[in-house]
């Protein structure tokens, strides 16, 4: 089944080997950042996670996700999804790919990663992490490849695959969930510290994830046979909009309990994020979030508006602006804000801001590569197979 | 017939899984965390709805800083500071970005957000603080860590082996004092050949880059019957008294006992165990 990623027009070539290069690069920024150390990146003793786990936290949304369309066929038997579900199961196997590569990234002594699993320790949100991150890789790439290959076959899938769909379901749910206790069940990270976060993550999780992969079904639409379908694009809309409302209801709430409270350890980062904080002691204020964080709340809205307005009028070009509006803001608020935020001001109220540097930016781009990379062969398989399909059928 | 069956194995399997996976993996975490609770492993009977707080059994070492005596004497602060990071090959990379420190001096307002207010007195003001680990007897960055490489010892020191620290600085991110420090470089490097470590120090072992490190009690100096560095450095001003706080006997209990301290943000629940004469 591979060997359909084997074939494809000068496009398909000129995009992969597009792809390979920013993923040499990226290579490279990681041998300089291994052999130096992670002060080759931005990150310092104030701000100690930078753009690596952000990205990382991002894209556990963009792999929780696919759930919003595998739950509506499996669970719900939406027909109409039919086509989509495996695109939903493969987005979901790229981006923990990516997610686990970010996390790598990120270790100070990545050789010894695997203590994680020589040293169990179940008081650590991180070694449930670990343990529903691969467990979501597997059942993703069984489940995808196994319905994939029976209608490659011509036959129906196999009994035994139905009970891994259904374990993926609730699964997806606690990826997210489990990366959120990182965060939320620190004492005195305050902007962390809300029991709405899981929820909140959900929520732009379910956005997020089917925009991207409507964005990517559009430009299928012109570049490949692929339609998706008015009708499961229409539910998608549906979904997505409903979703990114939840989260700026959530984001909302977030406003008015620090903001109402008036208690200045849950403002703070507000402050910082939307309007900019000043020091103490020197007056001096830091804001350098504040252009992106504003812009994702412009952007998300505007995004949602253009999302059911492009349906109303079955405009595809209106829909993919809209999608990739909701896709960019949720990446600014979680992939850069909700982490980033988290560190300002430090537990001592003092305040570091942190700019990526070149060398981090260059193994992002790479990690990011990597996840198109493997994205483009899934989808390239699956879509061939699908294709052949229809025209037997 | 065919889709109620399903829609009941569907029901069955996924309570199953919660059945089976949720109990288990409560009962762990408690555990843990009881363990976690360490020196204060009293706390277990505790935590299984028994006792009252604290059983006065075991050690836990714990620390006062008399504020007070270190204002009167200039310097004596960073003599203690200087005892400390020298004879634990701490290096100075010379900027904010890659500092490492184990002991240090803070304002007021920033050692202790949480008493900050419009009117403080001048000394409030103007003078510096020491802070440090406070060896939690609850502490949140040993609950965060993946792989136990920063532990609590039977005496209530929060520990860290260096060697087992895979450097994904969550222990960073869970503390809430900010006592820890990451090498985000070679400590043992050098730059325009001025090494980052001054003087190494051949008898406590210098760290490689990409682990956590921070105060660690001079744990390995009690088990020779010495103080802490610090507490040695600051000689019989009593500016800093150390000692077991489970043994009422112990001078920090006795100064415990007739001086009013506070600690650093008590109400998050970590139980520090570093207390402070302001």
């Amino acid at each position: 089944m591979l060997e359909k990623a084997l074939k494809g027009n000068g496009t398909y070539w000129a995009w992969m080997f597009l792809l390979l290069g920013i993923m040499g690069v990226g290579g490279i920024c990681y041998i300089v950042q291994y052999n130096y150390g992670l002060g080759a990146t931005g990150m310092s003793r104030d701000v100690t996670w930078g753009i690596y786990i952000s990205q990382f936290t991002f894209l556990v949304g963009v792999a929780a996700g696919g759930l919003m369309l595998v739950l509506p066929y499996y669970l719900h038997h939406y027909k109409d999804f039919g086509r989509i579900t495996i695109l939903g199961e493969f987005m979901a196997i790229a981006a923990v790919i990516m997610c686990l590569l970010f996390i790598m990234a990120d270790l100070g002594q990545p050789l010894r990663a695997l203590n994680v699993v020589f040293h169990p320790t179940p008081n650590s949100m991180l070694f449930y992490d670990m343990i529903v991150l691969n467990g979501y890789l597997f059942l993703n790439v069984i489940c995808g490849w196994a319905v994939l290959h029976a209608e490659y076959k011509g036959v129906k899938y196999s009994n035994w695959v139905k009970p891994l769909i259904y374990l993926s379901i609730p699964w997806a749910i606690s990826i997210h969930t489990v990366t959120a206790y990182l965060y939320c069940g620190l004492p005195g990270r305050h902007f962390w510290l809300t029991a709405v976060l899981a929820p909140r993550f959900l929520a732009s999780a379910f956005a997020a994830g089917p925009a991207l992969l409507l964005i990517i079904a559009l430009v299928m639409k012109q570049t490949t046979k692929f339609d998706v379908g008015r009708v499961a694009q229409n539910k998608l809309v549906t979904i997505i909009g409903y979703a990114a409302i939840v989260n700026f209801f959530l984001l909302g709430c977030e406003v008015f309990v620090g903001y109402y409270s008036n208690i200045p350890g849950h403002m703070h980062t507000l402050d910082y994020l939307y309007f900019g904080l000043a020091d103490h002691h020197t007056g001096e204020v830091f804001n350098n979030l504040v252009p992106f964080m504003r812009a994702s709340v412009v952007m998300g809205l505007a995004g949602i508006a253009l999302l059911f307005y492009s349906r109303k009028v079955q405009s595809d070009a209106q829909l993919a602006v809209a999608c990739v509006l909701i896709f960019t803001s949720f990446w600014i608020d979680k992939g850069l804000g909700l982490v980033l935020g988290g560190f300002v001001p430090t537990p001592l109220e003092h305040i570091t801001e942190y700019y990526p540097t070149a060398v981090e930016l260059g193994i992002t781009a790479g990690i990011w590569a990597t996840g198109g990379f493997i994205l483009t062969i899934l989808y390239k398989v699956a879509i061939s197979v699908k294709l052949e399909n229809e025209k037997t059928a | 017939m065919d889709s109620t069956r399903r829609k009941f194995l569907k029901i069955a399997g996924l309570s199953a899984v919660a059945g089976i996976g949720a109990p288990a993996g409560l009962n762990m975490l408690m555990n843990k965390n009881v363990q976690a609770a360490g020196g204060h492993g009293d706390a277990a009977p505790a935590a299984h709805g028994g006792g009252h707080g604290e059983a006065p059994t075991g050690k836990r070492y714990g620390m006062v800083i008399d504020t007070v005596k270190f204002h009167e004497r200039p310097g004596l602060a960073e003599k203690a500071i200087k005892a400390c990071h020298s004879y634990h090959n701490v290096p100075d990379f010379g900027n904010n970005k890659d500092e490492i420190k184990w002991l240090w001096n803070e304002r007021f307002a920033n050692a202790f957000p949480d008493k900050s207010h419009y009117k403080k007195d001048d000394d409030l003001n103007s003078n510096q603080f020491l802070v440090l680990c406070n060896h939690c007897d609850n502490p949140p960055c040993v609950r965060a860590c993946p792989t136990k490489a920063t532990f609590k010892n039977k005496d209530g020191i929060v520990m860290m082996d260096f060697h087992r620290c895979i450097g994904c600085r969550f222990c960073m991110a869970a503390c809430p004092y900010g006592a820890r420090s990451f090498n985000w470089r070679d400590p043992r490097g050098e730059k325009d050949g001025r090494p980052f470590i001054k003087e190494t120090n051949k008898l406590f072992p210098t760290r490689m880059r990409g682990v956590v490190e921070k105060c660690n009690f001079c744990s390995w100096r009690l088990a020779q019957g010495k103080e802490p560095l610090c507490v040695e450095a600051c000689g019989g001003t009593g500016a800093m008294v150390f000692g077991d706080l489970n043994d009422p006997h112990s001078e920090v209990s006795q100064v415990l006992r007739t001086r009013f301290t506070i600690q650093r943000k008590p109400t998050l629940g970590t139980k520090p165990s570093v207390f402070y004469i302001i």
